[in-house]
């Protein structure tokens, strides 16, 4: 057992430069999806006006691309989900502070938001646009709600569990309230934060999708329903794969800020 | 009841008239309905150092967590300086936890600043000086921007003791702080704390279970037994500073102290 794992720890060494290349193995499955997916369009075992050819959709993106009518429904979705994790995640951090500081709030507010988490999106909908219309703020709202849950409860979670040895630490030196939230508690839980908002994002897309399908005049969502009632497959598609490359894109985005910032 | 007798004449030795920096009387904690400590008596003088042994579950923690302030309720009194460690007395008393304890995501120079007494504000100028100086005195001078995670064993728990010296208490307390380490490093930072508690003439209380630890760095040992926990008796070490590991005292004494724990 032994030297078989000296022999992997070896190899690793020597060859840096495949270990370099690793994510690029990532790609590979998704490119021979795209292979297939082509092969089967192209031997007829779909019909294209169900599912279209992975080049069609492509030529589709880049000819909306060009007449400028992609950007607008890529930034307003992009806005819709931004300002949404904003107001949600503000709302989060404020409540999980609270919940998190004081146990009086805890036993109050925990129990409703630990039930609210499990309310899917869709339900919202039908309540946000009799309360809003169909403007951006129902929109807006609905995607804070999605970003808020996770924020929330990491933090509130990341708050009580903050480390009791360091805790002792902050009494015995007397660093006082503001002093230890400030130099203790804070960075304590900045992993917590960084994680929750990870997850906030994540459902921001999620709600964005319920969002726009139902009620805009523009955004991916509705360019996807668009598709839809256009009988436009390549549309559908073209915007699923934005929504995956958007989706991944503000991912990495938070993760890069986490590795960052957490870097102990 | 021999160990009554022998807290009552340490006592008488080492108070000399004063009231002591640190004076426990009839001290007892219970955690619900285990007792841990019961009926202790301790007088730390100025400048002394004092050791604490005993056997695992003995207490030796809880008489430091009871000092620091940590516990709230205890029966029996506890004092520094003449104040009850329950209001102002703690705020007098520095700790060095067993484990370094130690901020993972500040800096060694940020882990010593947190030591450093309330009415200092720590990004002044003075307040860095007086971090820089503590750092060359524990010798991590050169390991100011370190993270803890850069850090040995040792040199975490010398950052602890930085940040226990940067409070500049009236009583240095210590649980066990090198426990952890091989017998090497333990050696060396044992000297390392001489030299500190040399230069700065501080007061300190030591818990350990290490009785060759406790013999060479100490002028009284207190050896606490029993469950739960109490004083069962106190060595005096007569033996000169500084001192040779190998002292024909020192070795008589850590006799004496094994003898006293019935091992």
């Amino acid at each position: 057992m032994a030297t078989v794992s000296e022999a992997g720890g070896f190899g690793d060494d020597r060859l840096p430069s495949l270990d370099r290349l690793r994510w690029a193995l990532g790609l590979v499955v998704p490119a021979l999806l795209v292979v297939v997916w082509h092969l089967l369009v192209a031997t007829g075992v779909f019909a294209s006006h169900q599912l279209p050819a992975p080049l069609t959709v492509v030529e589709t993106l880049y000819r909306m691309a060009v007449a400028g009518e992609l950007a607008g429904h890529v930034s307003v979705t992009v806005q819709r989900v931004f300002f949404g994790v904003l107001f949600g995640a503000a709302v989060g951090v404020a409540f999980g502070t609270l919940t998190g500081v004081s146990g009086l709030a805890s036993d109050l507010l925990d129990p409703l938001f630990q039930s609210g988490k499990n309310i899917p999106s869709l339900a919202w909908v039908p309540l946000f646009l009799l309360w809003f219309g169909i403007g951006e703020v129902a929109k807006v709202t609905l995607i804070a709600v999605g970003a808020f849950f996770p924020v929330y409860l990491n933090l509130s979670t990341g708050i009580r569990n903050v480390d009791e040895d360091l805790l002792e630490v902050v009494e015995v030196y007397d660093l006082g309230r503001i002093e230890s939230l400030r130099r203790v508690v804070l960075p304590a839980v900045l992993p917590n934060l960084l994680v929750g908002l990870r997850g906030g994002v994540g459902l921001a897309w999620m709600f964005v999708v319920a969002a726009e399908l139902i009620a805009a005049s523009q955004g991916l969502g509705f360019l996807m329903s668009d598709g839809r009632v256009m009988s436009r497959p390549d549309i559908i598609v073209g915007s699923i794969l934005l929504f995956a490359f958007f989706g991944n894109l503000s991912d990495l985005l938070v993760k890069g800020v986490h590795d960052r910032v957490v870097d102990w | 009841m021999s160990s009554t007798g022998d807290a009552g004449a340490a006592e008488e030795g080492t108070t000399r008239g004063e009231s002591p920096l640190l004076g426990v009387s009839g001290l007892g904690k219970a955690y619900g309905d285990t007792v841990a400590l019961r009926d202790v008596d301790l007088s730390v003088a100025d400048g002394e150092f004092v050791s604490v042994v005993g056997p695992s579950g003995c207490g030796k923690s809880t008489l430091l967590r009871v000092l620091s302030g940590l516990e709230e309720t205890f029966d029996g009194r506890a004092t520094v300086a003449g104040a009850d460690v329950r209001e102002e007395g703690s705020d007098r008393v520095g700790m060095v936890f067993q484990e370094p304890r130690l901020l993972p995501w500040a800096t060694v120079r940020e882990n010593v600043s947190v030591g450093l007494p309330a009415e200092v504000d720590p990004d002044t100028e003075g307040a860095r000086e007086r971090v820089d100086g503590l750092l060359d005195q524990v010798d991590l001078g050169d390991f100011a921007d370190a993270r803890p995670g850069e850090l040995s064993g040792g040199m975490a728990q010398r950052v602890s003791l930085a940040r226990g010296l940067a409070y500049e208490p009236a009583v240095l307390l210590l649980d066990e702080p090198f426990s952890a380490l091989d017998a090497l490093t333990k050696r060396e930072q044992q000297d390392h704390l001489l030299d500190v508690w040399d230069d700065r003439d501080a007061t300190v209380v030591l818990v350990t279970h290490d009785v060759a630890e406790a013999a060479y760095l100490s002028d009284r040992v207190v050896v606490l037994g029993g469950q739960p926990g109490t004083v069962e008796r106190v060595v005096d070490i007569g033996a000169e500073r500084p001192r040779d590991r190998t002292d024909e005292a020192l070795l008589d004494a850590r006799e004496t102290i094994t003898d006293a724990l019935g091992v």
